[in-house]
C-alpha cells in the first residue's frame, strides 16, 4: 500500500472516531465548512477564480433543503439532493454571468450577484425573512435510520463528506482538472490549444456551487435551520479565508483551514464577542502578507526543500 | 394635485432627490475605486470601510471634542487619508508585484478588522448626527421641498468629482498621475516619483471615501455597518460603468442613484436589487461595461 493511501485511511479513522472524542455536532460543523470549502477550492486554487458570493450556494440550498423536507414533507436525502441540485442552478445562472469577466471583475459580480440573492431571501415569504427557516426535522435515513440521533446524523455527514471529497479528489486528478489548472496557468494559451475555456469555467461553478450547496443543506439539517447568516457575504468572505489559510491549490488545505477557522470560531464566540471579526480580519491580513501558500502549502514547501537538501 | 403615472409629483421629485443624494455617494466612492484602481491595480474592498470610518470619526468630533461639522468636514478626511497613506506604506506595497487578487483579498480582512473595531465599541445600531444649523430646514421650490442639506450632499460632492475630474486631467500633477498609470517605469525613468505618487494616489481614494461619510453622516445615521452595505452596491456600480474613465464612473453613479430612487416611487420590492438587476443585464450586452474598454 502506498503511503499516500495509509494517510488517507489513517484520516478516515480518525473521522470514524472523531464523535467519541469530541462533541459530534462541532465536528459535523467543521465537516460541512470543510466540504463548503473544498468545493470553493475546486474553483479558486485550480481554476484560478475568486468567486466571492459562495454563500449564497450555501445558502440558498439550506432554504431549498429546508422547505422541501419541512414544508413539503420530502424524506431527507430527497431533500438534500433538491437543495444541491437549486445551487448549482442558480450556480448555473451566476457562473454563466460572471464568467464574462475575469480576475477581480469576476470576483466583484459574483458578489454583487450573490448579493442580490441575499436580497431576495430576506423578502422572500418561504424563507421565513431575519427569522430564518427553523424547526426543519432530521427525519430518517432510508425510512429507518433515525437521525435525530447525533451519532446517526454524525456517520451519514461524514459519508456525505467523503462521498464529496471523493467527487473533489477524481475531478482535479481527472483530464478535466488537467484543462482546468491549464486555465489557471495560462488562459490564452489553453484557448489557442482549442479548448473552449467558457464552457470549462462554467462547468467547475457549476460543480463547485453543487458541492457548497450540498454543504449548505448539510449544515441545515445538522442545526435544523437555514437563516440569512447562511447567504450573506461575511460567509462568502470565511470561505476565502480557510481555503487561503489552509492552502489553497491543495487537497488537504481547505480541510485544515475549515477546522481551524470553526473551532477558533467556536473558542472565541463567547469569550470576545465582536472581536471575532476583527480577529478573522487580522488572519486574513497575515495570510495574505506571510503566508501566501496557507498552512498545507507551507508544509509542502517545506517537505520539498528538505528533500531538495538531501538529494 | 399634479401627477405623473398616478404619483403625485411632490413624491416622484422627493424619490428623485434621495436618488440623487445616493447616486453622489456612488459616484464619489466609485470614483475612488477607479483612481486607485489605476494606479495601484487594487480593488479597494476597504473602501466602504473608509467611508464609515470617515463618518465616525465626524461623530467622535462632536460627541467627544466638540468639533462641528465643517471642520469635520476638513479633519475626517484629513485623518482617513493619513490611515490610507499608513495602509499603503505598511502592507498594500508588498502587494504590487503579486496577482491583484491579493490585493482585494488583503483589502476585504481591513474592512472586517476597521467594522469589527467599530462594531466593538458602538454596537451596531445607528448614532444620530444632527444637521448643522445653517444648513437644516428646506427651500420651497413651489412645487417641492426640498431639504437644504441634500441639496448640499449633491453640491459638495458634485463639486469634489469635478476637482478630482479637473486635476487629474488637466493639470501637471494630473499628467503625472496618468503616465504613471500608463507605464510607472517609464514614468520612473523621467525622474519622477511614481512610489509617492501611489502612496498619495491611495491617500486620496481613503480621504474621498472618508469625505463621503462625513456628508453621509447627517444624512443616514453613523452605524459601523454602513459601510459594508453600501460597497457592494458600488462594485456593481463600477462594473456597471467600467474603470476606464472618471466621468464614467461619476455619471454611472448618479445615473443610478437616480434608478434606484424612481424604482423606490414605481416598485419598491425590487429598490434594493435594481442595481444589481441592470449590472445582469449590462454583463450581458456589453461585459466590459458602459465606459469600459475591453482588455
Amino acid at each position: 500500500m502506498s503511503r499516500r493511501a495509509i494517510a488517507y485511511l489513517m484520516l478516515l479513522a480518525a473521522g470514524l472516531a472523531a464523535p467519541f472524542f469530541i462533541y459530534p455536532v462541532l465536528v459535523m460543523k467543521v465537516l460541512c465548512f470543510a466540504l463548503f470549502a473544498c468545493a470553493f477550492n475546486l474553483l479558486l486554487g485550480y481554476t484560478g477564480l475568486l468567486s466571492f458570493g459562495h454563500a449564497a450556494f450555501f445558502g440558498a440550498a439550506a432554504y431549498v433543503a429546508g422547505h422541501a423536507i419541512k414544508v413539503w414533507g420530502l424524506p431527507t436525502e430527497l431533500g438534500l439532493l433538491a437543495g444541491t441540485i437549486a445551487a448549482g442552478a442558480l450556480g448555473w445562472a451566476v457562473g454563466s454571468l460572471a464568467i464574462r469577466r475575469t480576475g477581480i471583475y469576476f470576483a466583484m459580480v459574483t458578489l454583487a450577484l450573490a448579493q442580490m440573492i441575499y436580497f431576495f431571501f430576506l423578502e422572500a415569504s418561504f424563507t421565513g425573512g431575519e427569522d430564518g427557516l427553523q424547526g426543519v426535522p432530521r427525519g430518517a435515513l432510508l425510512g429507518f435510520i433515525d437521525l435525530s440521533n447525533d451519532l446517526n446524523l454524525y456517520y451519514f455527514v461524514l459519508a456525505i463528506f467523503v462521498f464529496a471529497f471523493w467527487l473533489i479528489y477524481r475531478t482535479i486528478h481527472s483530464p478535466f482538472g488537467q484543462i482546468l489548472k491549464a486555465i489557471r496557468e495560462n488562459e490564452p494559451r489553453a484557448i489557442s490549444l482549442g479548448y473552449d475555456v467558457a464552457k470549462y469555467k462554467l462547468l467547475a461553478f457549476v460543480l463547485s456551487a453543487a458541492l457548497a450547496g450540498l454543504a449548505g443543506a448539510t449544515k441545515m439539517l445538522v442545526f435544523k435551520f437555514a437563516t440569512l447568516t447562511d447567504a450573506h457575504w461575511h460567509l462568502s468572505g470565511e470561505v476565502v479565508l480557510m481555503t487561503i489559510l489552509g492552502g489553497m491549490g491543495t487537497v488537504f488545505g481547505p480541510l485544515v483551514g475549515s477546522s481551524v477557522i470553526v473551532v477558533l470560531q467556536n473558542e472565541l464566540a463567547d469569550k470576545v464577542g465582536s472581536l471575532v471579526t476583527v480577529i478573522m480580519g487580522s488572519i486574513f491580513v497575515i495570510c495574505v502578507l506571510l503566508f501566501r501558500r496557507g498552512i498545507v502549502g507551507e508544509i509542502i514547501a517545506f517537505y520539498k526543500r528538505m528533500l531538495g537538501q538531501k538529494a | 394635485m399634479t401627477e405623473i403615472f398616478g404619483i403625485p409629483i411632490q413624491a416622484l421629485m422627493g424619490q428623485l432627490m434621495l436618488g440623487l443624494v445616493s447616486g453622489s455617494f456612488y459616484a464619489m466612492l466609485s470614483l475612488g475605486l477607479a483612481v486607485i484602481f489605476g494606479m495601484l491595480n487594487i480593488i479597494n474592498f476597504a473602501h466602504g470601510a473608509l467611508y464609515m470610518m470617515g463618518a465616525f470619526l465626524a461623530w467622535m468630533g462632536l460627541e467627544y471634542l466638540g468639533i462641528g461639522y465643517w471642520p469635520s468636514l476638513a479633519l475626517a478626511p484629513l485623518a482617513v487619508g493619513v490611515f490610507g497613506v499608513v495602509i499603503e506604506r505598511s502592507m498594500l506595497q508588498w502587494l504590487y508585484k503579486l496577482d491583484h487578487l491579493y490585493g482585494l483579498l488583503l483589502t476585504f480582512g481591513l474592512a472586517l478588522v476597521i467594522e469589527g473595531l467599530f462594531t466593538n465599541m458602538y454596537g451596531v445600531s445607528g448614532q444620530p448626527y444632527t444637521i448643522p444649523e445653517e444648513l437644516s430646514g428646506a427651500f420651497n421650490l413651489g412645487f417641492m421641498f426640498l431639504p437644504k442639506y441634500r441639496a448640499w450632499v449633491i453640491v459638495a460632492s458634485l463639486a469634489v468629482c469635478f476637482l478630482t475630474w479637473f486635476v487629474i486631467e488637466k493639470t501637471r500633477l494630473g499628467a503625472y498621475l496618468r503616465a504613471a498609470t500608463e507605464n510607472p517605469k517609464l514614468t520612473q525613468a523621467f525622474g519622477i516619483n511614481v512610489p509617492l505618487m501611489v502612496m498619495l494616489t491611495y491617500g486620496f481614494g481613503a480621504a474621498l471615501a472618508g469625505f463621503a461619510g462625513v456628508l453621509a453622516a447627517p444624512a443616514i445615521q453613523v452605524s459601523s455597518l454602513m459601510g459594508s452595505n453600501l460597497i457592494i452596491v458600488v462594485f456593481a456600480v463600477v462594473v456597471i460603468g467600467g474603470m476606464g474613465s472618471i466621468l464614467g464612473s461619476i455619471l454611472t453613479g448618479l445615473g443610478l442613484g437616480v434608478i434606484e430612487g424612481l424604482t423606490k416611487v414605481f416598485y419598491p420590492e425590487a429598490s434594493s436589487t435594481v442595481v444589481f438587476i441592470i449590472m445582469a443585464i449590462v454583463l450581458m450586452i456589453r461585459p466590459a461595461g458602459l465606459f469600459g474598454k475591453e482588455k
